[in-house]
């Protein structure tokens, strides 16, 4: 064996450790830099008013873009109604029956490719399914492809949350005499609740700043969220889309970077929170 | 067993397989509506070069070229960096490992379109005053055998373009592909690593010889899904990406996606184009239900390492 020169191996190895640093300053620099930009073009446009009006074309006064938060909001809650229970119920599945039976096995790769797709084709087929068929972009569109999206996410944290139980906990309470029911949702899922409040939460976080499927399902208008069923639905990041990509105007960039600031905020702080609080509970 | 719990199965599996219904409804949906191009193309489709909507004429390589190319421009980017983030989270001490990946899984949380938005704004300005002009002429990258070829038709660019999306994309994909390498640098049982170090290696012949090669297939995972997630990602690139249907000509070149191409064009679009962009869909759709089938392989290979270790 050749002899390998101490001073190239320790050189290589500095410069290994010089790489490693110089990444996680890139990685957290960049997420700085995103976020002091967000923050420091953001901040100037945000008054009550800038919160509470509706949006309006360009040059009128008084605009605000308080109809696309209350559709955002109204859609991220509408698509946890919609996806939650079946997620909860096809997790316990797998973790509670299925196991490791090819069926589960199945619908559990289903629930992973569900998790990689591209968010945009959930917007092509829900337009193919919901708005080709009842005949226009509507809140409800919007709402269930954000539904879609958030099913697959729920239903294999709601998996990984209850495989962590231990076993010893399901045996006793069987022995203690309760049906598969009782001991699954009173005591194998209560005392994974903190997991699965933290991964419902984490999937409404995700989604609410979702676009890509609003595009061709709730699409964008400039009033306040009124026929859900039957209407075109202003949305927070599609209103940011429209501001930036197809407006020329200063004053409607500031507007898009005040929008911005609002759902950075507000997905962060969700993102912090649940970590924070999951994580003290756990120890 | 309880009538109860008969139920109470019945209930959870048709949850399950709500799944399985979404799946094959997303697969059956984009046939259907592609159906059209399909017979009114065939599958040259998938090598045409033109998309002209004035003369009804469709082809889908401009847009599976620049999805590859983005895809692997921000691959290359963004390896070696979510490489390095995961070796150091692993190697650093306890008190400090949480706070750093948590931050780094932050990047992950932060919206697609406030990435698009930062791209348009700072990135491109940036990319146009200070980058490209510094690869092009201070690196003199222009005047190499095949550097304009690299670059581009002239070399100077607008800022928007392929590099410009690979480096967000990178940011992007980084999160996720240093969370998976972090299990699997983590998988390595101490004691193997302890012994090389005990011999005599230095971190990165630890790292090279012990750690990549016990864990490369978890690795070779990662990279999948960070690749599934470049491959699919529509609103940062839709922002920096230029827009233009033509097949990419180099780093500083526009181009455009699948995914810009449908967010682009779908709300507008009618007739043979609407279902031309449905078929780009199910294009897509493929492109990443095979990427899934590659990541799952690797990382079932890896959890079952793991279950034999533990």
């Amino acid at each position: 064996m050749t002899p390998r020169p101490v001073f190239f191996r320790k050189l290589s190895n500095h410069l290994l450790n010089l790489l490693a640093l110089g990444s996680i300053c890139a990685a957290l620099g960049g997420m700085g830099w995103i976020l002091c930009t967000v923050i420091q073009k953001g901040a100037p446009v945000l008054s009550w008013e800038f919160l509470t009006a509706p949006s309006k074309p360009y040059g009128e006064p008084g605009a605000g873009v308080g109809n696309a938060l209350l559709g955002t909001l109204l859609m991220t809650l509408g698509a946890t109604l919609l996806a939650v229970p079946p997620a909860l119920a096809g997790g316990i599945y797998l973790a509670e029956f299925g196991k490791n039976s090819r069926l589960a096995d199945l619908l559990r790769f289903c629930a992973n490719v569900l998790m990689g797709l591209p968010s945009i084709l959930v917007g092509l087929f829900v337009y193919a399914m919901l708005v080709v068929t009842t005949g226009h972009f509507s809140g409800m569109a919007g709402t269930v492809a954000l539904a879609i999206i958030m099913f697959p996410v729920i239903m294999r944290t709601t998996e990984d949350m209850l495989l962590m139980v231990p076993d010893a906990l399901r045996e006793s309470a069987l022995a203690l005499g309760m049906s598969r029911m009782r001991a699954t949702l009173c005591i194998v899922a209560r005392s994974a609740r903190n997991g699965l409040a933290t991964g419902i939460l984490l999937s409404l976080a995700r989604v609410s700043g979702e676009t890509a499927p609003l595009l061709f399902t709730a699409l964008f208008a400039d009033t306040w969220p009124g026929g859900f069923f039957t209407e075109p639905t202003a949305s927070a990041p599609v209103l940011i889309t429209e501001y930036t990509t197809n407006s020329p105007f200063e004053s409607m960039h500031a507007m898009g970077w005040g929008t911005a600031l609002i759902m950075a905020a507000f997905i962060l702080i969700i993102n912090i929170a649940t970590r924070c609080i999951f994580h003290e509970n756990k120890h | 067993m309880h009538k109860r719990d008969t139920i109470f199965c019945a209930i959870c599996k048709a949850g399950a397989f709500v799944s399985l219904l979404l799946m094959v409804g997303i697969f059956a949906q984009l046939l259907i509506h592609s159906a059209d191009a399909w017979k009114h193309f065939g599958i040259s489709f998938l090598w045409g070069v033109d998309w002209d909507p004035a003369m009804d004429i469709y082809g889908a390589l401009p847009s599976i070229l620049g999805t590859l190319f983005s895809t692997v421009l921000s691959l290359a980017l963004a390896i070696p960096l979510a490489f390095a983030v995961a070796l150091l989270i692993t190697e650093s001490p306890e008190w400090l490992k949480r706070p750093l990946s948590q931050c780094v899984d932050l990047l992950a949380a932060i919206p697609s379109v406030i990435y698009g938005m930062w791209g348009l704004f700072v990135l491109v300005p940036l990319m146009q005053d200070y980058v490209q002009p510094f690869l092009a002429d201070t690196l003199g990258i222009i005047h190499l055998p095949g550097g304009a070829w690299l670059l581009g038709e002239d070399g100077v660019g607008s800022g928007f373009g392929f590099l410009t999306a690979g480096v967000i994309l990178a940011l992007m994909i980084l999160p996720y592909m240093s969370a998976v390498m972090r299990d699997v640098f983590r998988m390595t049982p101490p004691v193997l690593r302890e012994s090389a170090y005990g011999l005599g290696c230095t971190r990165l012949e630890t790292t090279r010889d012990i750690v990549l090669r016990y864990g490369i297939r978890g690795i070779i995972g990662g990279i999948f899904i960070g690749m599934g997630r470049a491959l699919g990602e529509t609103m940062a690139v839709l922002f920096v990406i230029g827009n233009m249907m033509e097949c990419p000509a180099g780093l500083f070149s526009c181009g455009s996606t699948i995914a810009t191409t449908l967010a682009n064009n779908f709300a507008e679009a009618t007739g043979l184009q609407q279902s031309a962009l449905f078929a780009l869909g199910l294009v897509l759709l493929l492109m990443s239900f095979s990427i899934q089938l590659i990541t799952r392989y690797y990382l079932a290979l890896t959890s079952t390492r793991r279950g034999e270790n533990a």
